[in-house]
């Protein structure tokens, strides 16, 4: 309950609480292949259209732009390149790892190279002299992986 | 009023059950595609769609979102209906007759395995009032069990009956999560879960998708598939507050299936419908339904279930697919009602075919205890 601090009395919000409402996310055949091979061997799998030959990294089930299923499963590249990138300055706890990452850190899609798509991840940079778009990165791997996109520990500039 | 020309010329489920291996998106574009290929048309065909989909049982915001590649939206106009899928076909008939679209993609999901039943129907209580006293989907099921059961006169017995007929049903239907072959004794037997109901009057937690394609009479050259006509369609809402209603009188029900007959212009349902498929997410369910869609007279609905009129080769079958006590994915549910009602007047039931179907209805509801109904009648 909170009260208003000028009229004590009147009652005006009732709180949720920690509210618990737990999922299972069905990764399907497609995501449980591509966390595997992060896990296992420290690659990247995306799926590639029969119909428009885009590779997708993450994998997805349709293209849309095709209307089909994708079930190809290709390898690209661990290294690839920033389209889009930002400073975090104003962190939060992730409610389902429970982590706060200590700010300032470096997020970003990257296009690994033979995808088409961008991959959204960490960067281990900050310096907005290194951190642009365009510039190449490569994933650096937990040493304890679990089979989650957290296996990624982040994307290292290499320029 | 005499409706403008809308017909069902597609549709496309998938087989429902728990724990399906598929991302709700794979189960999409499985239905949308089979109904695209039962309808003898391609995505291209469709002129807009309307998704159906719910946040919580997605465990994600804007969740029509993650299923528009799935749906078939590239290019394309969408929207979303939050609620049955019951109500996305209604919302796609009126895209439909708007004269902006020609024909229309409606498709429904829901993975009820990924979250938790309990807590996702009580996220649907008012927050001060209701929800800390855990109320649930189940709880206020079997709230209003007692309230139809002090009103009628029903016994737990009328409500196991429902739970044998529709459960026999499911045998039948290759989609159904839960067909089984029970008795009434069974039922009685099986496990409490909120007096009176207990675990065989209640309908299981499903996974799958569905689709369907609509048409206007302009739209119809593109499909190959026979169409099934809306005849008759017409939806009402009671109140949100399970205390404010009387949850013994299905009332929003009756005004909404009245409205519907009179568009079809029927005077007696249980004489001139061949078949109906309605909402039966609990087994008493179905005996409130046939006072409210006037099958029955009020008070008199486990009597129309004990005379045999709506078991298989009864004078009006009622679930023959087995229902949502055999398969319930939340939000399809009523989309499933009402392909079910298009297969049977198109002959295409297969081993749950009620013989010579011409004109069937299809219910779906939305909101505790049935707050909110949708009725279709459609016809070969
Ligand atoms: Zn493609």
């Amino acid at each position: 309950m909170t009260k208003d601090k000028k009229n004590p009395n009147e009652l005006l919000y009732i709180t949720s609480g920690e509210m618990y409402q737990p999922y299972r996310y069905t990764l399907s055949s497609l995501s449980g292949r591509f966390l595997t091979e992060i896990k296992e061997k420290k690659k990247f799998l995306g799926v590639k259209c029969p119909e428009c030959g885009r590779v997708y990294v993450p994998p997805r089930a349709v293209c849309g732009r095709c209307y089909a299923r994708m079930n190809e499963m290709v390898q690209v590249s661990d290294e690839g390149e920033v389209v889009a990138c930002a400073i975090v300055e104003f962190g939060f706890v992730d409610p389902s790892t429970g982590i706060e990452r200590p700010v300032p850190y470096g997020t970003a899609f990257i296009r690994l190279d033979g995808a088409d798509t961008a991959l959204s991840h960490f960067l281990d940079c900050v310096d907005r002299e290194k951190l642009k778009v365009g510039a190449r990165v490569r994933a650096v791997f937990e040493e304890e992986r679990t089979g989650s996109i957290m296996d990624i520990k982040h994307f290292e500039v290499i320029d | 009023m005499k409706m403008e020309e809308v017909a069902v010329v597609g549709a496309g489920q998938t087989v429902f059950g728990f724990d399906r291996k598929e991302t709700f998106e794979e189960l999409v574009f499985e239905a949308a595609t089979a109904a695209l290929s039962d309808a003898g048309g391609s995505i291209g065909d469709i002129d807009n769609i309307v998704t159906v989909s719910n946040d919580f049982w997605d465990g994600r915001t804007i969740s029509s979102m993650s299923v528009m590649s799935a749906a078939g939206s590239w290019n394309k106009d969408i929207s979303t209906v939050e609620g049955d899928g019951m109500f996305g076909a209604v919302y796609g008939m009126m895209r439909t007759l708007s004269g902006s679209f020609d024909a229309t993609l409606v498709v429904a999901h829901v993975k009820g395995s990924e979250g938790r039943m309990n807590l996702i129907t009580n996220g649907m209580f008012d927050p001060i009032y209701q929800r800390p006293l855990g109320i649930d989907a189940t709880i206020s099921a079997a709230l209003q069990a007692r309230c139809y059961m002090e009103r009628t006169g029903a016994g737990e017995e009328d409500f196991a009956r429902v739970s044998v007929k529709n459960h026999g049903n499911g045998l039948r239907n290759p989609h159904a999560h839960l067909g089984m072959e029970i008795t009434i004794d069974d039922v009685m037997r099986s496990r409490k879960i909120s007096d009176p109901l207990k675990l065989y009057d209640c309908s299981p937690v499903s996974d799958g998708a569905a689709a369907i394609v609509l048409s206007n009479r302009r739209g119809l050259k593109r499909f190959r598939q026979k169409p099934a006509w809306i005849r008759g369609a017409a939806y009402c809402s009671d109140s949100y507050t399970l205390g404010y209603r009387d949850l013994a009188d299905p009332r929003a029900l009756r005004a909404a299936a009245q409205k519907a007959y009179r568009m079809a212009g029927i005077a007696n349902p249980l004489k001139e419908l061949d078949a109906a498929e309605v909402y039966d997410a609990y087994s008493y369910m179905e005996l409130m339904w046939y006072e409210g869609l006037g099958l029955a007279a009020e008070g008199k609905g486990a009597e129309l279930l004990r005379s045999g009129a709506t078991e298989t080769g009864g004078e009006l079958p009622v679930n023959p697919s087995g229902g949502t006590l055999s398969a319930h994915p939340v939000l399809v549910a009523g989309l499933v009602r009402l392909i079910e009602a298009v297969l049977q007047v198109r002959g295409d039931a297969g081993r749950r075919q009620v013989p010579g179907a011409k004109r069937a209805l299809a219910h779906g509801i939305n909101g505790p205890c049935g707050q909110c109904h949708a009725v279709m009648i459609v016809e070969a």
